[in-house]
């Protein structure tokens, strides 16, 4: 166990070392030049060399590479070019909001969708699967501005004046102002964000649920008297847990994509909006440092999901 | 995989032997009517119809937008800017007095140019990529490592990243999200090969002394197109919502082409008083990908039956 934990440990770094050299080398490979581009329509010539400078255009490839992966590792992702301030200091401010919002989703996501899956299976060519399945379908095609603008309209604004106006429409609380206040700003965009996560677990997890249903031991099972509950919940799921966690591990990108779009609908000031004004000012060590974040927060959600496998299914071993 | 190619071998058969006795007992086998194979083709695949359907409205109404009582969707005329929607404005006017149902509409066209371009690019890329790495040993551990890589970057943020260093136009955009997709499709079709490469047939093929192109030609790519075509079907529905999300957050096409997420992003500075600027083309997004997805279900029971029993 320990030697494969060191082994999948250390496979996640060359992955990671080429999520950086590509980040990075997209300044040298985009078409036209870089340094116009960011440095705008208006900018003077002493700008541009400016810009040039700061990210280094103006050395070689592979030494500003090296250079550039030292400070990173040494946790400085560099300087904004439009605020001037460190870019691990602006992310640092907009961390909270984004970590609440995509933990919630994900939590909620979990609760809502693995029951859905399971009822589907359970219901399997009844209206109960078709209705799931046909809410899937939805979930995966209403993009995540869609609902979320819908959510705030009728749950924030009452705009189909159904007294439903329980949330406030925009904002978001920290929660050392209480928890209370912090949750109430996050149900819509979570709810929004959740939608397409939300039809993936459920579908696979019908998926895995039918497979594993009919197997010769859930039979066994129920031949022998245990309650259809106990057959679902602990012998069915827990040998389905696989396919379902791995799918939670991979869905974790669709939360990190949503996240930018949910914090713009729902003006919440995290890290998904920093990306957004950093796209609008050009800001690319901005950009940069938030896609290197996520990327690696990714990439370690699926190396615990891995681990997670021997949990569920203690016949894995490595 | 081998699943994909066992559905045409009970078609064959049975169209064969509808040839022969057809030839000697003419009277014996009742004449096929067009229009019931219609309907039992609605019957057997509803999804495909009904995603079918609903994508060629869209696609009628992207193509005939012209005629379709739209004026010019750029014509500004700030004296009528946010008007409710009424009989002469169907879907209202945004606050620079632009018609939004024109907008919406001429807005099909680029939601539609970019979903199926990306689906395009990234399948034939993607199937180049996987072919050459399910076929050549060395060169297959150093591409899938890069696609590790790309792929452990959420889709969004390498459109985003990618975006942020060019200029917007419709042509940079299709180019961000194909380059966020091809990794999907290149780990499948390199699957698909590596699975095949044990199939006997191609065993066969390789012992009696056929070129690997031709095997490739012959018995690889053919196997390869119905997971392709069901992926790329998702590949689209993803595409357009990836459109719709750069331009809305201002990374996407340039604000002077209307695409749906353009309008909205319009829109979304007023949209707690003129929620219908938001609506039209949320609405009409949704259904587009609603269709590609429902097509996308369709060709994947039909194509992959084994498929179909597991999601």
């Amino acid at each position: 166990m320990l030697g494969y934990l060191t082994r999948r440990v250390l496979a996640t770094i060359p992955v990671m070392a080429i999520v950086a050299l590509f980040v990075f080398s997209l300044l040298y490979i985009a078409p036209g030049d870089p340094a116009a581009i960011i440095a705008g329509d208006q900018a003077t010539p002493a700008d541009v060399e400016r810009i040039r400078a700061g990210l280094g255009l103006d050395r070689p490839f592979l030494i500003r590479f090296g250079e550039w992966l030292w400070q990173v590792l040494r946790g400085d992702l560099g300087v904004s070019i439009f605020t001037n301030l460190p870019v691990t200091r602006l992310i640092q401010q907009r961390l909270e909001p984004t970590v609440s919002l995509m933990v919630l989703t994900l939590i909620l996501s979990i609760i809502v969708a693995v029951p859905m899956g399971v009822l589907a299976a359970w219901n399997q060519g009844t209206w109960i699967d078709r209705v799931i399945m046909v809410l899937a379908v939805f979930g995966f095609s209403v993009p995540v501005f869609v609902v979320g603008y819908l959510l705030a309209y009728v749950f924030a604004l009452d705009g189909f004046g159904l007294g439903l106006d329980w949330f406030p429409v925009q904002g978001y609380t920290p929660l050392a102002r209480g928890f209370g206040p912090w949750l109430s700003n996050l149900v819509l965009p979570s709810v929004a964000l959740g939608g397409v996560y939300i039809a993936l677990i459920a579908r696979i997890t019908r998926a895995t649920m039918l497979e594993v249903l009919s197997q010769d031991y859930i039979r066994t099972a129920k031949a022998k008297g245990v309650g259809s509950r106990t057959v679902l919940f602990l012998h069915a799921l827990k040998n389905a847990a696989v396919p379902i966690v791995t799918v939670i591990g991979i869905g974790v990108a669709l939360l990190i994509g949503g996240a930018v779009v949910t914090e713009s609908v729902f003006a919440i000031p995290g890290l998904g909006r920093l990306v957004v004004d950093a796209i609008l000012r050009r800001d690319y060590p901005v950009i940069q440092g938030v896609v290197l974040l996520f990327s690696f927060v990714y990439v370690l959600v699926n190396l615990g999901v891995d681990l997670l496998y021997t949990v569920f299914d203690p016949r894995i071993r490595y | 995989m081998s699943a994909t190619a066992l559905p045409d071998a009970p078609v064959a058969t049975a169209s064969a032997a509808h040839v022969t006795p057809a030839s000697a007992m003419p009277d014996v086998l009742p004449a096929v009517r067009p229009r019931g194979r219609v309907l039992t083709f609605i019957r057997r695949y509803p999804t495909i119809f009904a995603g079918g359907l609903l994508l060629a409205v869209i696609l009628f109404i992207a193509v005939a937008a012209p005629l379709l009582g739209t004026t010019d969707p750029t014509a500004l005329a700030p004296a009528k800017r946010t008007r409710e929607p009424s009989m002469l404005y169907w879907f209202g006017t945004d606050m620079l007095g632009r018609d939004i149902y024109s907008r919406v509409l001429y807005g099909a066209r680029v939601s539609l140019i970019v979903g199926f371009s990306v689906a395009l690019l990234a399948s034939v890329i993607g199937m180049v990529i996987g072919l050459v790495s399910g076929f050549v040993r060395w060169a297959d551990s150093v591409i899938m490592r890069v696609m590790d890589g790309l792929m452990s970057i959420p889709p969004i943020l390498l459109a985003i990243a990618l975006m942020a260093l060019t200029r917007g136009s419709v042509g940079n955009v299709v180019t961000a999200i194909t380059i966020a997709e091809i990794p999907r499709v290149s780990r499948l079709v390199r699957g698909v090969v590596l699975s095949l490469r044990e199939q006997p047939y191609v065993e066969a093929a390789v012992a009696s002394g056929t070129r690997v192109p031709l095997i490739i030609w012959r018995h690889i790519v053919p196997n390869t197109l119905a997971p392709i075509t069901v992926q790329a079907t998702y590949i689209c529905a993803s595409a357009m919502i990836t459109e719709a999300i750069l331009s809305f957050i201002g990374a996407g096409t340039p604000p002077i082409i209307p695409s749906w997420g353009n309008i909205m992003a319009e829109g979304r500075a007023l949209w707690q008083v003129k929620p219908y600027i938001v609506f039209f083309p949320a609405v009409f997004l949704s259904l587009t990908v609603l269709a590609v997805n429902l097509l996308g279900d369709g060709l994947r029971d039909a194509l992959d039956p084994r498929m179909a029993k597991r999601v």
